[in-house]
């Protein structure tokens, strides 16, 4: 396993100042956000449009959002769900992917949230390796 | 309320997840792009592909 190569203070400390995870929580929270934080710009838009849109055609599909675990398959599809950060907060605030699945492309959608959540999860994780320097 | 079609629903899955994946998977830009059309080919193909197996088998 590989150390970040982060250049070190002779006090032990990072070079670089602030939270170190601050970029994983907001890339977690909103798509892309780490990204900006970290600077890049470009990468962080592309994954923002990406992730929010996919969440949006789930949605716009009929796709459900999980909001409870009744077995393990629930319990899987509410944890990829929860990787879309805010969106999912907001959506089940509203109301929205409520409906029982009555086509296939609802179900469909429901796939498309919960993917959405596992890549912002990706995302984030991106944009921590980029705060500690382990990727460029 | 929007009804894609099954191979519409495919190339919009592909399209979004090859982008994430060619921006987190590589450093540097061109060989993001290329890892994303890679990632995009292989979901479409193997769409395609797969269709035409369980089309034949179930002639």
């Amino acid at each position: 396993m590989g150390t970040a190569p982060n250049k070190t203070t002779a006090t032990g400390q990072t070079a670089q100042q602030g939270f170190v995870y601050l970029p994983l929580i907001a890339g977690w929270l909103v798509p892309g956000a780490g990204h900006f934080l970290v600077g890049k710009w470009g990468r962080g838009a592309l994954l923002a449009v990406s992730i929010i849109a996919m969440f949006a055609l789930g949605l716009a599909m009929d796709g459900k959002v999980y909001t409870g675990a009744q077995d393990i398959l629930d319990l899987l599809g509410l944890v990829g769900d929860l990787g879309n950060g805010l969106m999912f907060f907001v959506s089940r605030a509203m109301g929205l992917g409520g409906d029982p699945v009555m086509f296939t492309t609802a179900d469909y959608g429901t796939k498309f949230i919960v993917v959405a959540g596992l890549l912002n999860v990706i995302s984030a994780v991106d944009a921590h390796n980029l705060r500690t320097g382990r990727k460029s | 309320m929007l009804r894609p079609s099954h191979f519409a629903a495919v190339l919009l899955f592909a399209l979004f997840a090859s982008t994430v994946f060619g921006i987190t998977q590589r450093d540097t830009p061109p060989k993001m792009l290329r890892y994303g059309i890679y990632c995009f080919v292989l979901f479409a193909g193997s769409a395609i592909v797969l269709s035409w197996v369980m089309f034949l088998i179930a002639r």
